[in-house]
């Protein structure tokens, strides 16, 4: 099918306003009237709050002071369940804990209120580690301190033992990692009992903040408003604490009667909000003589912090990732996410995929070395087919592309022709050079059942002037969801992009479309998108104003035709979950994902064996991810990250310091800057999926998943060192290179 | 009150426009762009001059507005986002980054945009290696930085047409 507006690469819808500096982010916002607000925090780990108490010398009648005994309704960040606080009350669970918040008009002067208050906090013993959680020394939730656990289970793993001729084991680690979108969280709220709660604020989904704040006032829906100002990055971090400082906002605004702006600095925003779950993988494989799996047992912790949040979710995916594009007859998997007293870890590209991907492609080049193949024989083995089962039991019956995917990989990175010259080039000289790759999927929209229980909306209408507008609960936060929706609504209208205005997401206007998360919104809300504005299509059709291949002229005036005939012209369309797709709740078992891209990446490195200081020198992403919308966007959207995993794997390391991060700046905690990171290759391999918008599938997360895996496959070959852990400081890499030659 | 609480009054050019400026003498540059002069299209994104988002230029220098104290731009040419454009004709720099995917979330775009022209007035035929050691000081966590430098490279070849 020929498409006018897909498959082009139309400019970002919002670009202009973003090139010349005229994009209003939340910090660019003022109000009449409107203070600052800051925030008081626990400093302890775990502890019983004993006495608050305000220094002298501060004109403390001057501020807003607001404590959990502030709060009209229910004192939790309403998530998935209820167990944190907004505000800490007679316990803190972690250090960066909330217990007191101020605002008053002069920004310095609430500076030094905030250190001229003190909250006395009686210790006591403290968890900060996986193991320390699960041995269950101190109990610190529910008893065990376990969130959550699954159990995944195929075929007789206990039997399969016994035919395998190769079983090799490992123990892999990932460390937290900081989203750093470039933009701080902040949030301005207007709070009144008359008018109720409005916040506008930097944030991924606007009906989880809406949520948080209906439970936490007590009020009726229609009384709070939650409005998305242009956002600076979200990579998951902008998905759960939004609803923390917007409720913050909202309580100050509600206590002295003015707009409060809260906006975090740097530092603050490094320390307390989510980071991507700290992980410890366990794998044992065992393998026939020629490479086949026979049996994988895999044991999955995560790390979630102090409270719940979406660990559960985080966990779900990371589980059933843990397994990667393999077949295998035999599976066991058991993860667990468990309680400690740092901030709660959230969110971030990936969603715990991430982690299970690089413990399992780590631990295939581990395999490959014991059974005496090559990495890629190995995989290209034991790649899953068509119509075969991945371990939770969903058949794939998509079309699957693995062999040539990692072909084409291989290819264009010159990958066997760099193996063995650098294996020549390494005996001699402090640089050793190597190239290594991983091969994973990563699977689109929610999981299990959740689409289902979203139950997503998207709006389309058009006005008399033949102008459509779509109406989404899905934000722009740089990934571009404004355009991506632009172009299929345009498409499906045989209209241009600049015709279609897409509505700043507002809860008080626009439907509620779910999060903008789980590379969900191009597949999922973009398929109602699509049929939102067929179905506009379709009502001109059929009221005999519009005829098949009209131009945008023939559209305007059918648009009022229409209007003046049937009053408004709009579709609103909600998401039906495909009869063919089962997902068991209890059993944990079923279609997992409506969807998944597949993928190899390949990456090349050089390492300085005296400064044990890694480089990447290239790299190239192959993936399959249905047909593409756009193709600068979508290399766009690969090409980012790819560099937020070259972080992961080499440089963003999270130093704990009794449940703090210590190193919370941009001079100590290291992002890559562009001398770090190489022109990344992207290439797109397109099979159009039949339940996707003009046959697309999600992206967003996909190039964190291998990303990783593939470097530190690299950093091995160069140097034999047997990379287990990331990220791969210098520190750590030259103690393993000492290891590799003693 | 203090003396070095007091307010000065400083003045400067920012974007063609001579502009006189009230605050506090060692207020951050950034917020006075930000607050008084209303320039809210310079960004900031850590406070210590690690990520360049409220890159500016003053007296042909690219700057951390978040290092430079008001007291020290008195009498400064200053240049920020906003007087890049000519008036609704986006500079080549800017027209690049907008067809080449040179800008994601936005937020660094600004200083990256500022970091760019300052580059190619130093250096009006640059490498990729140049570009990159020129902007390595504005961080972008969207890109990875890809779409940005092929932005620049287009930007030079449609600022010199043959070159």
């Amino acid at each position: 099918m020929e498409h006018r507006q897909i498959g082009k690469s139309v400019p970002r819808k919002e670009g202009r306003e973003k090139v010349t500096g005229s994009a209003r982010y939340v910090d660019d916002l003022t109000f009449p009237e409107m203070i600052h607000g800051v925030t008081v925090r626990s400093g302890v780990a775990r502890g019983k709050i004993l006495s608050i108490r305000f220094d002298e010398g501060i004109p403390w009648d001057e501020f807003a002071i607001v404590t959990a005994k502030d709060i009209p309704g229910k004192n939790c960040v309403a998530l998935l369940i209820e167990d944190q606080p907004c505000l800490a009350d007679q316990f803190v669970n972690h250090p960066e804990e909330a217990i007191v918040l101020l605002a008053h008009p002069d920004k310095y002067l609430l500076e030094a209120a905030r250190r001229a208050v003190h909250v006395e906090i009686e210790p006591l013993p403290a968890v900060f580690t996986i193991e320390d959680s699960l041995s269950q020394k101190h109990a610190i939730w529910g008893g065990d301190n376990i969130f959550k656990a699954y159990h995944v289970e195929k075929g007789d793993i206990d039997s399969a033992w016994a035919v395998a001729e190769f079983v090799v084991e490992g123990d892999y680690e990932t460390g937290a990692q900081e989203q750093l979108y470039i933009e701080p969280q902040g949030m301005i709220a207007r709070a009144n009992p008359a008018d109720g709660v409005t916040v506008w604020g930097s944030l991924q989904c606007p009906y989880y903040v809406h949520k948080a704040l209906v439970r936490l006032f007590g009020l009726p829906k229609e009384k709070i408003r939650v409005v998305q100002t242009e956002t600076g990055g979200g990579f998951g971090g902008k998905e759960e604490y939004p609803s923390m400082i917007a409720s913050h906002a909202a309580l100050l605004a509600w206590k002295c009667g003015k707009p409060v702006k809260m906006i975090y600095d740097r530092a603050e925003d490094m320390a307390a909000t989510t980071k991507r779950h700290p992980s410890r993988t366990r794998i044992r494989t065992g393998h026939t003589r020629d490479g086949r799996f026979v049996a994988m047992e895999i044991d999955f912790t995560l790390d979630g912090g102090a409270y719940e949040t979406l660990s559960p979710v985080v966990l779900s995916r990371g589980t059933i990732h843990a397994a990667g594009p393999y077949t295998c007859p035999n599976v066991r998997i058991r993860s667990r996410v468990v309680a400690t007293n740092l901030p709660p870890h959230g969110a971030f590209r990936g969603f715990g995929a991430p982690q299970s991907v690089f413990a399992l492609e780590r631990h295939l080049d581990r395999v490959a070395a014991a059974v005496g193949l090559t990495p890629e024989e190995l995989r290209r083995r034991n790649f899953i087919q068509q119509g075969e089962t991945l371990a939770v039991g969903q058949v794939v019956h998509e079309r699957i592309e693995m062999g040539k995917l990692l072909d084409r990989a291989l290819q264009l990175s010159g990958y066997h022709e760099k193996r063995k010259r650098f294996a020549e080039g390494n005996s001699h000289g402090p640089i050793k050079r190597g190239i290594g790759f991983a091969s994973f999927l990563h699977g689109a929209g929610f999981t299990g059942s959740g689409e289902e229980y979203l139950a997503s909306e998207a709006l389309v209408s058009a006005t008399r002037d033949g102008r459509v507008r779509i109406l989404a609960g899905s934000t722009e936060m740089g990934q571009g969801t404004n355009t991506v929706f632009a172009q299929i609504a345009a498409e499906a209208l045989g209209l241009e992009c600049e015709q279609i205005e897409i509505l700043q997401p507002d809860t008080s206007l626009v439907p509620n479309s779910g999060p903008t998360v789980a590379s969900r919104t191009t597949m999922i809300v973009g398929k109602l998108v699509e049929n939102a504005a067929l179905a506009i299509n379709k009502s001109l059709l059929d009221a005999g104003f519009l005829k098949p291949g009209c131009g945008a002229k023939d559209f305007a005036d059918a648009c009022q035709q229409y209007i003046d005939k049937f009053g408004a012209l709009q579709s609103l369309v909600k998401y039906q979950h495909p009869r063919d797709l089962h997902w068991d709740d209890g059993k944990y078992q079923g279609d997992a994902y409506g969807a998944y891209a597949w993928a190899v990446y390949v990456a090349e490195v050089s390492v300085d064996t005296r400064t044990a200081e890694v480089h990447v020198e290239d790299f190239v992403a192959v993936q399959e991810v249905g047909k593409v919308i756009n193709p600068i966007l979508a290399a766009g959207q690969i090409e980012g990250g790819v560099a937020q995993g070259i972080g992961f794997a080499l440089y963003e390391n999270v130093v704990w310091q009794e449940g703090r991060m210590s190193n919370g700046q941009m001079t100590n905690y290291i992002m890559p800057t562009s001398m770090d990171v190489p022109p990344i290759r992207v290439f797109f391999e397109e099979l159009p999926y039949a339940r996707g918008p003009a046959g697309a599938k999600g992206i967003g997360e996909l190039p964190l998943d291998g990303t990783a895996p593939a470097i530190a496959n690299a950093i091995a070959h160069a140097t034999g060192a047997d990379v287990r852990q990331i990220p791969i400081t210098p520190e750590k890499l030259m103690e393993m290179l000492e290891s590799v030659h003693a | 009150m203090p003396e070095a609480t007091r307010k000065i009054r400083v003045q400067c050019e920012i974007n063609g426009r001579i502009v006189s400026l009230e605050a506090h003498p060692m207020s951050r540059l950034l917020d006075v762009l930000r607050e008084e002069a209303g320039l809210t299209g310079t960004k900031e994104g850590c406070g210590e001059g690690e990520c360049g988002a409220c890159s500016i230029e003053m007296d042909g220098a690219l700057v951390n507005s978040c290092l430079v104290p008001l007291l020290q731009a008195d009498g400064a040419k200053i240049r920020t986002i906003e007087g890049v454009a000519d008036f609704a004709k986006l500079s080549a720099v800017q027209q690049a980054f907008l067809t080449h995917g040179g800008a994601q979330c936005g937020i660094c775009t600004p200083g990256m945009i500022l970091a760019a022209l300052n580059l190619l007035s130093r250096n009006g035929h640059p490498t990729d290696s140049e570009i990159r050691e020129g902007l390595s000081g504005n961080l972008c966590r969207c890109t990875g930085y890809t779409k940005i430098v092929e932005s620049v490279v287009a930007a030079c070849r449609s600022l010199r047409p043959g070159s």
